[in-house]
């Protein structure tokens, strides 16, 4: 399916035209853990695959921010996931692209607004999305494990719970959703649609960020383990916390009960934790 | 004044004398001849503890004299007084009357229980409420639905405002959001404090931060005080210092604390040392209706074979002692229970190695823990330390499980699988029917 950058800048002019839910994914350069290279950023990059997997969107991609060799080395990691053009909003380096990213969005209006939870630079709070939210007035769900189906001005979505659940949520959309690492995993980046792929650039002036600029940033250092509070007052305290087996204490024990019995008091505990479904 | 120890020499000096005349009538009076024994420890003229080597320890069962070290013995044969003093709850119980301000906290109360990271940001609460002795905040605490905790004052808590209604049940941070507003305006709390933990304080806090325009600190685990800014208060919010998680977890950013803080788990050291009133406060005004955007549709069944172990809500484990396995598969089937095994299932061929909980398999966090003919050895045991309820069902009373368990039915387990898929299944068809004529 070749179509070139200006066929997709066609498509953006008409965004609720054809029944088409016009989906914008923001991305951000991601940092190895390890190695601390440029790449795509791994959150990020699974808001891209859930933006592919719906069937009959075309995302854009979005990104603001500082532009460089490593930046352009990552963002082309996007393009390598099927795209041919990324549309750039080019800041100075250390500028907050909260305003840039409103403004384009206002500007474009999207239906629904993809991105990672939060960023794996700079400050990483992930509060982006929800500053977006705010300034735009849209709905946001966070941590998504699929998106259902849009229609109707409403989107359908599976939030991923921790503990392997899920639930379903239905948003008015425009929205935006972020994800987290229970989303799908992204799929691999071709290198030739990666390189041929072009960036279309958005001028919008940069705003520094003279809070983070202040603060002190260094790498994480270990946190120290918690050591485990022994309140005893006696010898005898102390040796039996330091080698205890782990005891109940204060357990309620059915002896001589009937299987129908013993059965009752462990449905009965099972509906107040609230684990039968 | 009952728990001070009044001495009286001149009868101590009879009690140590059996020769005075008095002698017995001393000691009885001074409650030591119940024990049959003179005492062993008493306090000297000069006021040095004297001991008596021979006094020491008891007759054991078999005729021999036997000496407990531990204190044991002697705590249970210990005077009355004594005994009543180690029982009474020590901690300082806590009143304040007029606040300086408030820190206001929301924890997650997932499972209607206080989480461990709620307890830490409850005690880092009262780090920021306690730092000024003259000038004592108090920690507001905001539960949403109902809750299963009736100690909440023991964690720390002086107010309390439980929310409760259908308009909180479920996923709705937007009629969360407006409570918070509701009691932003109401206290004007100094500082926020909410657990960032995923769904759970790490959305809503970060939704009030956007709203209220504050620019929270997020992944916090240490708070300290700046002592190049606390030369004059050190109780102000100026004088704190945190330090955060940034960047996916590879940074450490320190900055001072702002209003709204996000903190990590094991943040702080939760509250034990005393208790609070965590007395009850209601809004003044009610609470504006909300326009939900996001409606909670309601929990999808998720097939509890593709959970994780070391993950899943609720497992049911099984051991030597199952002989009936097509009727522990259908129970497991039936309660929609994860399945675990321990090691000598495993090893036996019943279950597959993925399923082993324990010290050599898989360590387990789930809320229900069922060990079904599980004896508790003590890697298994060591796998489901972090599992919140435990109930075992077991032939044998006298085995670890048991004593570990918050609930042990004896007997046999086929038995009770089957009542228990019984009345599993009576509950669904209730429900269902109940659900059809709805």
């Amino acid at each position: 399916m070749p179509h070139d950058a200006n066929s997709q800048t066609s498509a953006r002019a008409q965004p609720h035209g054809g029944g088409q839910p016009s989906v914008a994914v923001l991305i951000s350069m991601g940092r190895h853990p390890l190695t601390g290279r440029a790449r795509r950023a791994d959150q990020d990059a699974r808001a891209v695959e859930m933006a592919l997997s719906l069937s009959d969107a075309r995302p854009r991609l979005l990104h603001a921010g500082h532009f460089d060799q490593d930046s352009e080395a990552a963002l082309r990691g996007y393009l390598g996931m099927g795209f041919d053009a990324l549309e750039l909003i080019e800041q100075e380096s250390g500028a907050d692209v909260i305003a840039a990213l409103s403004d384009r969005l206002r500007e474009t209006a999207p239906q629904l607004v993809l991105t990672g939870a939060r960023a794996e630079n700079g400050e990483g709070s992930g509060l982006l999305p929800y500053l977006l939210a705010d300034a735009l007035g849209w709905p946001i769900v966070t941590s998504l494990a699929s998106i259902e189906r849009i229609e109707r001005g409403e989107a359908t979505l599976l939030q991923a719970l921790p503990r392997g659940q899920r639930r379903r949520l239905r948003v008015r959309l425009p929205a935006i959703v972020t994800v987290d690492s229970s989303a799908p995993a992204a799929r691999q980046s071709a290198f030739g649609p990666a390189r041929r792929g072009v960036f279309e650039r958005v001028a919008h002036a940069s705003v520094q960020d003279a809070a983070f600029a202040k603060w002190d940033v260094q790498p994480a250092r270990k946190r120290p383990k918690r050591l485990k509070i022994v309140k005893a007052t006696s010898a005898r305290d102390r040796f039996k916390a330091a080698a205890a087996k782990a005891e109940g204490g204060g357990g309620q024990i059915l002896a001589d009960v009937t299987p129908e019995q013993g059965a009752e008091a462990i449905f009965k505990l099972l509906q107040e934790e609230g684990v039968l479904r | 004044m009952k728990d001070d120890l009044r001495r009286d020499p001149r009868k101590e000096w009879i009690a140590r004398n059996r020769l005075h005349p008095d002698h017995q009538r001393v000691l009885a009076e001074l409650g030591q001849l119940e024990r049959g024994a003179a005492s062993a420890e008493w306090l000297g003229p000069n006021g040095l503890t004297r001991r008596d080597p021979h006094a020491v320890g008891f007759i054991g069962p078999n005729g021999l004299k036997r000496i407990d070290r531990s204190g044991a013995q002697q705590a249970a044969t210990a005077s009355d007084t004594r005994q009543r003093g180690a029982a009474v709850d020590t901690r300082q119980s806590i009143n304040i009357e007029t606040p300086a301000f408030v820190v206001a906290v929301v924890p997650d109360m997932s499972g209607g229980r206080l989480s461990s990271q709620d307890r830490d940001v409850l005690g880092l609460a009262r780090q920021l409420a306690d730092a000024d002795p003259a000038r004592p905040g108090a920690v507001l605490a905001v539960l949403f639905g109902e809750h299963k905790e009736d100690s909440l004052g023991e964690a720390g808590i002086d107010r309390l405002l439980h929310l409760e209604g259908d308009e909180f049940a479920g996923y709705a941070p937007e009629a969360r959001l407006a409570a918070l507003m509701a009691v932003e305006r109401e206290w004007a709390p100094r500082h926020w404090l909410l657990p960032d933990s995923a769904l759970g304080g790490a959305d809503l806090g970060r939704r009030l931060a956007a709203r209220i325009g504050e620019r929270p600190a997020t992944g916090v685990w240490q708070l300290n005080v700046n002592e190049s800014a606390a030369t004059g208060n050190a109780g102000s919010s100026q004088g704190w210092q945190c330090l955060a998680r940034g960047a996916a977890g590879t940074r450490d950013i320190l900055r001072p604390l702002p209003r709204v803080v996000l903190a990590l788990a094991e943040c702080a050291e939760p509250v034990y040392e005393t208790r609070h009133a965590a007395r009850r406060v209601e809004l003044s005004e009610a609470l504006p209706e909300t326009l939900g955007r996001i409606t909670d549709m309601g929990a999808v069944a998720v097939d509890p074979a593709g959970v994780a172990l070391a993950e899943a809500e609720f497992i049911l484990s099984a051991g030597n002692g199952v002989k009936d396995w097509e009727g522990y598969h259908r129970a497991a089937e039936v309660l929609q229970a994860t399945k675990g095994a321990s090691r000598v299932a495993v090893d036996d061929g019943f279950m597959p190695r993925d399923r082993q909980v324990g010290a050599t398999g898989t360590w387990v966090t789930a809320r229900v823990y069922v060990a079904v003919g599980i004896s508790g050895a003590i890697q298994h045991l060591q796998g489901i330390q972090n599992c919140d309820k435990v109930v075992a069902i077991n032939f044998d009373g006298g085995c670890d499980m048991v004593k570990r368990a918050d609930l042990a039915v004896l007997g046999d387990s086929s038995q009770i699988l089957d009542a228990l898929v019984a009345l599993v299944e009576r509950y669904r068809q209730q429900q269902q029917e109940s659900r059809d004529a709805a």
